[in-house]
């Protein structure tokens, strides 16, 4: 089992999402993490998809999700080619005593506090994966009281565009 | 232009029992803007479309669009007495003209019961369009009365669907939908449209604008990828032609016939594909699959290549995957790229059009042949063969002295010839039917092969019968199958539509049953339906639905019988063929086994692993 991000260009219509959704689950595909929005088109959403499979039901889920006829370009992007990003928000127990380290710990992964109340603090973290999960390791020692987390974006680097010629 | 807004014109409707209104070519479409209802659009566009012929039962919210349907002389409307049958109307009405067939419901259960011949037209992808109504916009997601969510529903088992959103968006919400349901690999496309949205006033104009940026269905085939697979042919020692469904759907049976002349290939036709090869030719070795014939299954068990046309490697075909034609290389021709290496991997993969692909591959082949390579089948022939002797298809006359099911059919196919057009439903009667009727044509057999709908038989003989009314349309029926969709041969008489059903009645779930036999130690679970007690009696049921009805109990009857439904053309017939419940379908590959275990007969096993 590999690990793969697609980027999937979908016409902004009502119902893509439940198409894409039921598809992977029909055909017995596992979704890691999805995430959608819009683009610089106005009538195109990008969907960022991770998946879990080995390298021919991977084509598999690529074919299929082409002839569904409102996906309009599937790129899949590789790791050092790509910039790939999740977004967290952290509820963490920080009353006086550990607030300074709380908040140490949050400058070394270049988090930003947004919300403080006398017992907690939000955290707004970026990054990869594996950096928003040694984030969680640092900070579950003060108590996470709740957090929310994204799926991930990605996009490829360099000048070209995906969305470029998909009008 | 189109009829469909003025109530001026009266239009003839035949009176009941006559023969079909001869359908009108469609005119041109208009061009400039016309203010109209949207059910008056919705019709329009039908008729701009091409559309003739429409099965459906109306209701609620549908409704709006029959009144215009009314008017229209283009478009004519068949109602039929289930949704099922109307679906599975549609589906014969494609098959049988190679245009896309339409069906017609009201929301909630008049959609709901669509579901069935959509999934069927998804699993064989044969082009319809259906179109439904919907509560309206401003009662969706209000659980109101007759609301369901069809396109939710229908989402994973059509090519494509859509929830038209304003009246002005019905023209191109059908242009699209008969579109996509006709090109690329066909199948079935839903749009469903909210009352309010056939009531309101809006403007027609045609033809609309087709926006579907992600829709790109295969072009043409790689030339490289197709060189490679004729170096291929003309190399290997032991080839077959597995030919698919999607060679009837690309209209490729003459090429597909040049390709085996020209290369010598054995060729074997699948369930769907019954037609594209003459039964008659030398070269045909039968249909492959669990109940294939042991030349068929053997060859492509011990075959070096496996050429597949337009097939997909269905579990019927292969058996256990992993002990499939173990020694063969695959090409794997087909124009929905998602099949290719789905189940086998291809080693030499064409996306394409089968007619496109096949002619390129005359070609290549041509061009391989005149560089001097040529492999030399001659030994491979004689294997074929010896299987195609040994093992010809046959059965054993019942001991109970009841009917055979396969000597009526065979009779049905002798006597009513290849010109016909034969459906069937599912079970023991439609393999004996895929067996024993020599099909020589394409478009000759139509069945519900992928997702094996009891009931299909009858309305899709129905649409067969609509959409190709100068040939004889024959229904091989089992008697489970007839009592799940039978309702329809009102339909056909009150439209005057003369199908011949052949009932073949073991009175029993023959197919199950057999299962029972082989399996589960002659514990017959809930298979024995009655029907041998005359409940229901189909020579009164026959009459009571507005046939012709005879009943047929032993051999020297058959042949009369069959005569006199052939010279009926004024109604329907039924005949009740009054057979044994304890034949069986032969031979057979045991679900869960591999290919090679084939049996020719109970514990008759040809033994292919064993003879190397």
């Amino acid at each position: 089992m590999t690990v793969h991000t697609l980027s999937v260009l979908t016409e902004n219509k009502p119902g893509v999402l439940a198409r894409v959704a039921g598809l992977f689950s029909r055909r017995g595909f596992n979704i890691e993490s999805l995430a959608v929005g819009p683009t610089e088109h106005p009538d195109i959403s990008r969907m960022t998809i991770v998946v879990a499979v080995e390298e021919l039901p991977l084509e598999q889920v690529t074919k299929q999700l082409n002839k569904l006829v409102n996906v309009i370009k599937i790129v899949e992007l590789e790791m050092p080619q790509s910039v790939q990003r999740e977004l967290l928000m952290v509820k963490v127990r920080a009353d006086a005593t550990v607030r300074t380290q709380v908040l140490e710990t949050a400058a070394l992964f270049r988090a930003k506090v947004v919300d403080v109340s006398p017992e907690a603090l939000i955290i707004e973290a970026t990054g990869t994966a594996d950096k928003l999960e040694a984030l969680l390791r640092m900070l579950e020692p003060y108590g996470i009281r709740e957090m929310a987390q994204s799926g991930m974006v990605a996009i490829g680097r360099g000048a070209r565009s995906i969305t470029a010629a998909s009008r | 232009m189109t009829s469909a807004t003025s109530r001026q014109v009266p239009v003839p409707k035949p009176p009941t029992g006559t023969a079909p209104l001869p359908r009108p070519k469609p005119g041109p479409p208009a061009g400039t803007p016309v203010k109209v209802t949207g059910a008056q659009s919705l019709v329009r566009s039908l008729e701009a479309v091409g559309a003739e012929v429409v099965f459906g039962i109306p209701g609620g919210c549908i409704l709006p669009a029959y009144d215009p349907l009314m008017d229209s002389t283009k478009v004519r409307h068949i109602l039929v007495r289930h949704e099922q049958g109307a679906g599975h109307a549609a589906q014969g009405y494609a098959q049988a003209t190679g245009k896309v067939g339409v069906c017609m419901a009201t929301s909630g259960p008049g959609a709901t019961n669509l579901v069935t011949p959509i999934a069927d037209a998804y699993m064989d992808s044969v082009p319809i369009v259906a179109i439904t109504g919907q509560v309206p916009r401003a009662s969706i997601g209000t659980d109101a009365f007759q609301e369901a969510d069809i396109c939710g529903i229908t989402m994973p088992i059509t090519k494509h669907n859509v929830l038209v959103q304003s009246p002005e968006e019905i023209p191109s919400a059908i242009a699209e939908a008969f579109h996509i349901a006709a090109t690329g690999r066909p199948g079935p496309v839903l749009v469903d449209i909210p009352k309010d949205c056939l009531t309101a006033e809006t403007t027609f104009s045609w033809p609309p604008e087709l926006r579907l940026p992600g829709y790109k269905p295969a072009s043409r085939p790689h030339g490289k990828q197709v060189r490679e697979a004729a170096k291929l042919i003309s190399k290997a020692k032991r080839p077959v032609l597995y030919v698919g469904g999607g060679v009837l759907k690309a209209r490729a049976s003459e090429e597909l016939r040049e390709l085996a002349e020209l290369t010598g290939i054995p060729v074997v036709t699948t369930l769907t594909a019954r037609g594209a090869f003459p039964d008659s030719h030398r070269q045909h070795l039968g249909m492959p699959g669990m109940h294939g014939s042991v030349s068929a299954v053997g060859a492509m068990q011990r075959s070096d290549l496996l050429i597949a046309l337009g097939a997909r490697f269905d579990d019927r075909v292969t058996g256990q995957l992993d002990s499939f034609a173990p020694d063969a290389t695959v090409v794997h021709a087909d124009i929905d790229p998602a099949e290719i290496s789905k189940n086998r991997k291809a080693d030499v993969p064409i996306v394409g059009d089968c007619k496109q692909v096949i002619r390129e591959l005359i070609d290549a082949v041509k061009a391989e042949h005149e560089d001097g390579h040529r492999a030399d089948l001659s030994g491979w022939w004689v294997q074929c063969d010896s299987w195609k002797n040994t093992f010809p298809l046959g059965y054993d006359e019942p001991d109970d002295g009841m009917l055979s099911p396969q000597y009526v059919i065979s009779r049905i196919g002798e006597l009513v010839g290849p010109e016909a057009i034969y459906t069937s439903g599912v079970g023991q009667h439609q393999m004996w039917a895929a067996q024993f009727i020599q099909y020589e044509r394409p478009g000759s057999w139509f069945n519900s092969a992928g997702l094996g709908t009891m009931g299909f038989a009858v309305p899709a003989a129905m649409g067969a019968k609509v959409g190709d009314p100068d040939r004889q349309v024959w229904a091989i029926d089992g008697d489970g199958c007839f009592q799940m969709t039978n309702q329809e041969l009102a339909t056909c008489a009150v439209e005057g539509i003369p199908v011949k059903i052949a009932v073949i009645n073991n009175g029993n779930l023959g197919m199950v049953r057999q299962w029972q036999t082989l399996f589960y130690n002659q514990r017959y679970s809930n298979t024995d339906l009655g029907t041998h007690r005359f409940i229901p009696d189909f020579k009164l049921l026959g009459e009571a639905l507005g046939c012709v009805a005879i009943r047929v109990t032993s051999p020297d009857e058959v042949d009369a019988a069959i005569k006199q439904a052939m010279e009926i053309n004024d109604r329907p017939v039924v005949i009740d063929f009054i057979v044994g419940k304890d034949a069986q379908v032969w031979p057979m590959v045991a679900a869960g086994t591999g290919n090679h275990e084939i049996m020719h007969a109970r514990e008759v096993r040809p033994l292919f692993d064993e003879d190397e």
